[in-house]
């Protein structure tokens, strides 16, 4: 099983001081992150992908070939990639750019954004987010999988005898996921081509992720790509931790009074009942996120979104050594403990390149 | 018009009252209406199930619901409840010449086609007579833009109504017609099965060809 983390890439006041970092030092910090991701033992880094203030992550190659400079072993990912707005080809291209420079640490996740006006900002109609969605990524496969493409749709220019270059490393086209918090088409789309589905988790109640990933698992099984139980699942979450579960919850309130998207509403000690945000100790954590498969199934990744809401990086940073020392250790094992043997795990490129070999001399 | 038999099926009406004060003259209106739309169905052997949400025991769910985007605990159940309902009784105080703002937002946390084809019966409140057409040009057009089926008598109680004596055009002939008027739209609708998109999605072979 992966553990990695996850960043929205919003730039926040910190409610306790009133400070608010610049965007310069919020990028780097993002790459300080990653970095301590991997030093702590994680799996994954995914980067959101944002075109409005007050976010960063616009250009989440740049920053993820940046990141895969500076590492050596972290999987790199996107949280999401906007396959609705951005030209297939363009994502074709950077993330088989990505590829190469990264030694094949890649994955994505297609993603549909935040908000409304991103499609006219890039010359779409939100009214055809889901189709967007399904036409853009069909062509997005077939560009990384045939070397000559002709191709006509309805939201891009006719293709002719077109090639995306670079060609992806070792043939392989990175391993794609598909995240929603809503839409049952996405988890649909997932199940068809037998990709990942990310069930976006936070601030949402159990009871939707259960619906999302159970459509997903038994689509996955519709089509032929195995059982439901053997369908590629990741689950997001949020936590905050400390030794003793009173310091966190004291800690953290002011972040997630003035937090966006749910400040100002539910009482933090509400919202930790109602959606997966856990405020505790590291025990707390492990037992919460262990609960997770009692209605999500066995699955392979699981992300946690530390840094937002204006904590301080120093803080994240603090956070990242409680999550890589006392959680994740403790998760690995029990999760591998309770999978059975015929659930997979994720695929990277070094196992799609080992299947591919062995279809080929099948 | 011969009496068809029952449909064998209980129906249920749910009753949503947007009235603030305790006990609440919204809270009144709102259980009369219920139970002249409960007589008449039973006068046509239908089972009846009345389920009341009091939406002020749900005005901090409310919103927190606006801001977190979905709904908590009780308020979940709420929504269910409605979705599900044979039929609709909403009744809500006029503030400002409009639905009030807790009604309103109930309508709006909903979802998307939770009323499409439902019989609703409309009512409303306020302290005179005067504010009686907001029925028919604020309620009235809301529940359309929902798709709702929505009965030809909407029924406005001003304080003074609640004294009047019971001849025609009173305040309980009212409410009798409107009763009678929700039993009929009940009785000429199927039994309500609200569709769940996660039960049969849509083929991914129909949705590739767009």
């Amino acid at each position: 099983m992966q553990f990695g983390i996850f960043t929205v890439g919003d730039v926040t006041p910190d409610p306790t001081t009133g400070t608010t970092v610049s965007e310069h030092q919020r990028i780097k910090d993002t790459v300080a992150i990653a970095r301590k991701a991997e030093e702590v033992g994680l799996d994954v880094f995914a980067t959101g992908e944002h075109h409005n203030p007050p976010f960063v992550p616009s250009a989440p190659t740049t920053t993820l070939a940046y990141i895969a400079a500076q590492t050596t072993s972290l999987l790199l990912s996107t949280a999401t990639t906007l396959i609705t707005t951005t030209d297939p080809v363009r994502i074709a291209e950077d993330y088989a750019t990505l590829q190469h420079l990264s030694d094949g640490r890649v994955d994505l996740m297609m993603g549909r954004g935040n908000t409304g006006p991103v499609y006219p900002w890039f010359g779409k109609d939100i009214r055809d987010g889901i189709p967007l969605a399904i036409e853009n990524y069909h062509l997005l496969r077939r560009l990384w999988r045939e070397d000559v493409v002709d191709w006509e749709g309805t939201y891009r220019t006719p293709l002719q005898g077109f090639t995306a270059t670079p060609r992806p490393l070792d043939g392989v086209p990175p391993f794609v996921w598909h995240g929603s918090i809503r839409s049952p088409e996405i988890a649909e789309q997932a199940a068809y081509y037998g990709d990942g589905f990310f069930a976006n988790h936070i601030f949402w109640p159990a009871s939707h992720t259960r619906q999302m990933v159970g459509l997903y698992r038994r689509r996955f099984e519709h089509y032929g790509h195995g059982s439901a139980d053997q369908a590629i699942v990741g689950l997001g979450g949020q936590v905050f931790m400390r030794k003793n579960s009173q310091d966190a919850v004291r800690e953290f309130r002011p972040y997630f009074d003035n937090a966006p998207v749910y400040g100002h509403g539910p009482s933090l000690e509400d919202f930790t009942s109602q959606t997966p945000l856990t405020v505790g100790s590291p025990q707390q954590v492990v037992e919460r996120t262990l609960g997770f498969r009692e209605y999500a199934g066995d699955y392979q990744r699981q992300l946690f979104l530390m840094d937002h809401a204006g904590l301080p990086v120093k803080t994240v940073l603090e956070q990242l050594d409680i999550l890589g020392e006392e959680v994740v250790p403790v998760l690995r094992r029990e999760f591998a403990a309770l999978r059975p043997a015929h659930v997979p795990d994720a695929p990277t490129h070094a196992s799609l390149v080992a299947a591919t070999k062995q279809e080929v001399s099948a | 018009m011969t009496p068809s038999p029952g449909s064998g099926q209980t129906r249920t009406i749910a009753v949503v009252t947007a009235g603030l004060s305790q006990p609440s003259s919204t809270r009144l209106l709102a259980d009369r209406l219920a139970a002249a739309a409960d007589r008449a169905l039973r006068l046509h052997d239908e089972q009846v199930r009345v389920e009341v949400v009091d939406l002020r025991e749900l005005a901090h769910a409310l919103t927190d619901n606006l801001l977190t985007g979905f709904p908590s605990g009780d308020l979940a159940d709420a929504i269910e409840l409605v979705r599900r309902a044979d039929a609709l009784v909403a009744v809500t105080p006029i503030f400002n010449a409009s639905y009030s703002g807790l009604f309103k937002t109930f309508v709006d946390v909903l979802g998307n086609g939770a009323l499409e084809g439902k019989p609703v019966l409309l009512g409303a409140t306020a302290g005179t007579a005067r504010h009686s057409l907001a029925l028919e040009f604020a309620l009235r057009p809301l529940f359309a833009h929902l798709k709702a089926r929505v009965v030809p008598t909407a029924v406005f109680a001003a304080s003074e109504d609640f004294a009047s004596a019971g001849d025609t055009g009173s305040l309980s002939a009212r409410v009798e017609r409107a009763g009678r008027e929700l039993a009929d739209a009940v009785r000429g609708t199927p039994a309500s099965a609200p569709v769940d998109p996660f039960a049969n999605p849509t083929p991914f072979e129909d949705l590739l060809r767009g």
